[in-house]
């Protein structure tokens, strides 16, 4: 039961994610795309898992670590760096 | 900490995700929906300290190595941030889904590896989604580093493209297929594990291989594609570890990017299949013969000409990111600007590297948001503009897309440069653009070409009218 659910909740997002997106004007592609790219790097929440709740196996939590790290340049680095873009956009906004 | 808790977190960090990304799909809330989905991603993080496998974990070497994980990504992540050059971002954006492929990855064989020390075999599906996490995981981080590659410019922009090249991409996304297959079918650890490794192999190996056939200018679609992948493969991760938020953020991330992807093919009127297989422009195909031919003008009079003219239209294309040139141009408009003349800037959706490209180079250098244009009304202020000046751009302003039938590119909507009283062509040399097309707009009676490296060209009018 708990596999259809997730994969209930999978469908749902899916569409979510595609009526989200259908009309967004092509000056925001790039920050759209590195912003979802952070987003992306969710997979951060997996990597800690891995890294601190494999006890016992100090191969699979050294393996987990790297994933960690991976993911984590992933998340900063995409958040910042879309920042770091809109915030050339905005300035623009305000004049 | 009560597991339901977590999962009710989760939720809301799911909420913030999507507020994020509708936010960000609108110029004037762009930057708090960044905002929103960083927090979302925050709190996902915080929370997850109090998943119940992690708060039940007594070794202070794995807390160590959490807590060290997590600084150290976060300082080389915020250090590339800072750091990156916005002429570089194609790059810097391709790298960043390269590691979240590859975190990915790394999640789903730890974990399995983790069930082969406690013994305990997965149940079918949860294979099915390990080998999945990894399989699309290894696609984009290989897919994603030899883009990066080509990107910045570490190994030729170029497609490259050999004899057989097809079977043998075939062949290796076959094998990929069935080493996965049989991974699920495997009921012992030895040798499930030995098919884990030849999948990540040959994963690895398909990213490589997928990617090599597709040439710089078709880049904005390989890395919206390669975006959406690292979102499935980060989703697929949710299914090993039963964790709704993955699944959901990842989820959205692998639909969003698919959408965007295909926006990228429909402005270039190819499909995405015509994209990834057919190794674009790796021939100098045949066109049809250009009549005329391509009369070079000196800045001296380039000066003149602009100096009279009362509309001018810019048309930036990867070219001006090459000369970095977004500066100099910036300058020139203004000065044109304050000589009375109206400026305005043409945006193809597919212009540079990857999507929205020349609107990130000009806002940093910039040019008022009002004066950027897309395609269709740029067209539009084209029929009555006096001067167009092309930098760098080639196949997005081709009327062989227009009128030629037998062109590759023909029924790709292009920016009617042409029709401009006079166009500029600022180019390095005589070669054909990306696609390897002769680009007639070159020939044309009312074009001149402008030799010599873009932002070279620029500063040199930008001097004359200061000397004026």
């Amino acid at each position: 039961m708990e596999i259809i659910l997730l994969l209930f909740i999978f469908t749902l997002a899916a569409f979510l994610g595609f009526e989200l997106i259908s009309k967004v004007p092509s000056q925001l592609h790039t920050p759209l795309m590195s912003g979802s790219n952070a987003i992306s790097g969710i997979t951060i929440v997996g990597a800690m898992i891995a890294t601190a709740g494999t006890e016992g196996s100090l191969t699979a939590t050294l393996v987990g670590t790297a994933a960690l790290v991976l993911a984590t340049i992933n998340v900063v680095g995409g958040y910042m760096v879309t920042d770091r873009m809109l915030a050339m956009f905005k300035k623009k906004g305000d004049k | 900490m009560n597991p339901a808790f977590v999962n009710f977190i989760y939720i809301i960090a799911s909420i913030l995700f999507i507020l994020g990304i509708k936010m960000l799909g609108k110029a004037e809330t762009a930057r708090r929906g960044n905002i929103v989905s960083s927090v979302g991603m925050l709190i996902a993080v915080v929370i997850t300290l109090f998943d119940k496998k992690i708060i039940d974990c007594s070794d202070p070497t794995s807390w160590g190595l959490l807590a060290g994980g997590l600084a150290v990504g976060a300082i080389i992540g915020a250090v590339v941030a800072k750091k990156v050059k916005m002429t570089a971002m194609p790059e810097m954006v391709a790298l960043l889904n390269g590691f979240g492929g590859l975190a990915s990855l790394l999640v789903a064989a730890a974990e399995y590896y983790f069930d082969s020390v406690k013994g305990q075999m997965p149940s079918d599906f949860s294979k099915f989604a390990i080998i999945a996490t990894i399989f699309i995981g290894g696609v984009t981080f290989t897919g994603s580093v030899y883009a990066w590659g080509k990107l910045s410019g570490k190994i030729s922009g170029k497609a490259k493209v050999y004899p057989g090249q097809k079977t043998v991409n075939a062949v290796v996304a076959m094998l990929t297929i069935a080493a996965s297959a049989v991974f699920v079918v495997l009921g012992d650890f030895q040798s499930g594990l030995g098919t884990m490794i030849a999948v990540i192999i040959l994963s690895l190996l398909l990213g490589i291989v997928a990617v090599m056939p597709i040439g710089g200018g078709d880049m904005p679609v390989v890395i919206s594609l390669l975006n959406s992948l690292s979102g499935m493969a980060a989703s697929a991760a949710g299914f090993v570890l039963h964790n709704n938020v993955l699944i959901v953020a990842g989820c959205l991330v692998g639909a969003s990017g698919l959408i965007l992807t295909v926006i990228m093919c429909k402005s270039m009127n190819r499909t995405l299949s015509n994209v990834l297989f057919s190794g674009f422009g790796a021939t100098g195909s045949k066109s049809q013969k250009l009549d005329g031919e391509m009369k070079p003008m000196s800045t001296d009079d380039a000066y003149f000409v602009l100096e009279a003219a009362q509309n001018v239209v810019f048309i930036p294309g990867y070219g001006m990111a090459v000369a970095q040139a977004q500066h100099a141009v910036k300058e020139l408009a203004e000065i044109l600007e304050n000589n009375g003349a109206e400026v305005s800037f043409a945006i193809h959706p597919v212009a540079g590297r990857m999507p929205g490209h020349m609107n990130v180079l000009l806002a940093e250098a910039d040019v008022p948001y009002e004066q950027l244009k897309e395609m269709e009304e740029a067209n539009r202020i084209l029929e009555t503009a006096d001067v167009a000046i092309v930098i760098g751009a080639n196949d997005v302003v081709n009327p062989a897309a227009a009128e030629d039938k037998g062109s590759p590119i023909y029924g790709m909507p292009i920016i009617e440069a042409y029709k401009a009283k006079t166009v500029f062509a600022l180019k390095r040399g005589k070669g054909a653009g990306f696609s390897g097309l002769e680009n007639g707009l070159f020939f044309r009676p009312n074009t001149r070409m402008i030799y010599g490296d873009a932002k070279a060209t620029i500063n040199d009018l930008v001097a004359k009218f200061k000397d004026k």
